[in-house]
């Protein structure tokens, strides 16, 4: 097959050729691009865009990650960000028009130890100031919610509670990014697969465009989306950014019958699971430590991940594993997504959601089109831009919002 | 896993070591000094390359000592640091 042929039934999007030149183009065309260019469309009537995706349309992270959304996140900051993305959630299958198996089946984190009761109790806390649903849960009450896990005290790491959301969930994350494709090509957006951005028109400390593989692109905005190689691109433009880029993976279990109707995390032994409607076991595991741009894990880590769910939920011993996968995940140092504008005039830069931007999905495409389209960040982006790593006002998340998906 | 070669032990599996990160990162001889943007950069920017990089390794489980290596983030291979500073 020809790798430029991009075609596709017309219930999906055009297969666009790049024009020479767009009021502004998105590079990246995971979930969070593509919410961007259908939110700069149909939100701010900016529809001569161009979004350019190396690969193929959500090749990237957006159809590799195991699709959990909440926003019981502990920071201001991050509270409001992830749930103004949750209320947004709530509405997307109309605002698309498209279903996305959008499923507020509930998300609980396990706790194991009393300093993780405390923390856990005190995100509840902050939770409820920030008018976030947030419950504490027992062990009786979390096997009432899921039987299967296992509350027994002889664990090495017993589970002594749980705060659950029950607004949080999952989404088919292939289909969100279709139904985005979709609404953006209906407003006008070129979704340009299989074109590479390998450099950048500078001049004057301005942009004016992009080098692709398939040609030179003009435009006076510009906007960087790319998740885990975002550095290769900011490098090319000499703009050094507090990112490591890390593979994480994720696997899914043969077809079972229902056996877990809610979403269960613990962050203490790192697992995080879910069953998909067809009946996957759907489980993630952690990020390797070291640097990586192999979409591959490795193999101890899903070592490691398996024997702690296996003790959560005994019953998963008879479950056998159908295929492991990785994505590469772009960390900042305090767990945040970097959001806003940059030294380089009509550059605008969206990355650093690492391990948990699925969720975020709808809200990072809606405050990252309104700073492109205003020039100046929206008022949730504010506090995410670049320079907090300067003044030091950083949005720590990590550990602080149980595990980092 | 990775076979990483331990200039004191020979070559180990990667689950007896820890990451140490970027190498060759001096700290600052007159902190005080640094401005903001400078101690920024120290703290936080870091290289993220596609290809080699120079990196640290602790051998946590082995002989407990630092040392460098030069690894390739795409295809994962390993060769010993030329600038070795450990
Ligand atoms: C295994 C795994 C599990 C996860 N689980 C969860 C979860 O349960 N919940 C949650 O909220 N988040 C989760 N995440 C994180 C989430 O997937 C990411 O934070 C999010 O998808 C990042 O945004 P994106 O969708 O735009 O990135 P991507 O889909 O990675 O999009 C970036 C795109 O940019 C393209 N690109 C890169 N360089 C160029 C270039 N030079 N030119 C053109 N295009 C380029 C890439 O090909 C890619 O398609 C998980 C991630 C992984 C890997
Ligand atoms: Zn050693």
């Amino acid at each position: 097959m020809d790798p430029t042929d991009t075609a596709r039934p017309d219930r999906y999007w055009r297969a666009a050729e790049p024009k020479p030149s767009y009021e502004a183009v998105v590079v990246g065309g995971g979930g969070h691009g593509l919410a961007t260019a259908y939110e700069l469309a149909a939100r701010h009537g900016i529809t001569d865009v161009a979004v350019l995706e190396k690969g193929w349309l959500a090749g990237g992270n957006m159809a590799r990650n195991t699709t959990i959304i909440r926003s019981n996140y502990l920071w201001d900051e991050s509270a409001a960000i992830y749930e103004h993305a949750l209320k947004l959630w709530e509405g997307l299958e109309e605002e698309l028009g498209t279903e996305l198996q959008f499923s507020q089946r509930g998300v609980m984190n396990l706790s194991h130890d009393v300093g993780d009761v405390r923390a856990s109790k005190r995100r509840l806390h902050a939770n409820r100031l920030n008018g976030i649903d947030a419950e504490w849960l027992e062990p009786d009450d979390i096997v009432e919610i899921c039987p299967i896990v296992n509350i027994s005290p002889d664990l090495r790491y017993p589970v002594l509670g749980a705060t659950f959301q029950r607004r949080g969930g999952t989404a088919r994350h292939d289909k969100v990014a279709w139904g985005y494709a979709t609404g953006a090509d209906r407003l006008g957006v070129d979704i340009v697969e299989h074109c590479e951005v390998t450099g950048f028109d500078l001049d004057g400390g301005r942009v004016h465009g992009v080098e692709t593989t398939r040609g030179t692109i003009h435009a006076e905005k510009v906007a960087l989306v790319a998740a885990g190689h975002t550095s290769a691109l900011t490098d090319m433009v000499g703009l050094r950014l507090p990112l490591q880029s890390h593979p994480l993976q994720a696997l899914v279990s043969v077809l079972l019958e229902p056996v877990i109707d809610t979403v269960v995390m613990s962050n203490k032994v790192h697992v995080y699971v879910s069953q998909a409607d067809k009946g996957e076991l759907v489980m993630g595991a952690g990020i390797d430590p070291y640097i990586g741009y192999g979409q591959r894990g490795s193999f101890h880590v899903i070592e490691h991940q398996m024997a702690a769910a296996v003790e959560l939920f005994p019953i998963f011993a008879h479950a056998k594993l159908l295929r492991t996968w990785g994505g590469i995940v772009d960390v900042s140092p305090d767990a945040s997504p970097i959001l806003g504008l940059t030294p380089i005039d009509g550059l605008f830069l969206n990355c650093g959601w690492g391990t948990g931007g699925f969720k975020a999905t709808p809200a990072s495409g809606a405050v990252f089109a309104a700073t492109i389209a205003r020039d100046e960040p929206h008022p949730l982006a504010r506090p995410y831009a670049l320079e907090r790593f300067t003044t030091g006002a950083l949005i720590d998340e990590h550990g602080a919002a149980a595990v980092a998906h | 896993m990775l076979l990483i070669d331990c200039p004191w032990c020979g070559p180990r599996a990667e689950v007896e070591f820890r990451y140490g990160g970027q190498a060759h990162i001096a700290y600052p001889e007159d902190p005080a000094a640094l401005t903001d943007q400078e101690w920024a950069d120290f703290l936080f920017m870091r290289d993220n390359p596609k290809g080699e990089f120079h990196e640290r390794w602790f051998h946590t489980a082995g002989c407990r000592r630092w040392f460098d290596v030069v690894r390739d983030t795409a295809t994962y291979v390993l060769r010993p640091d030329p600038e070795h500073d450990a």
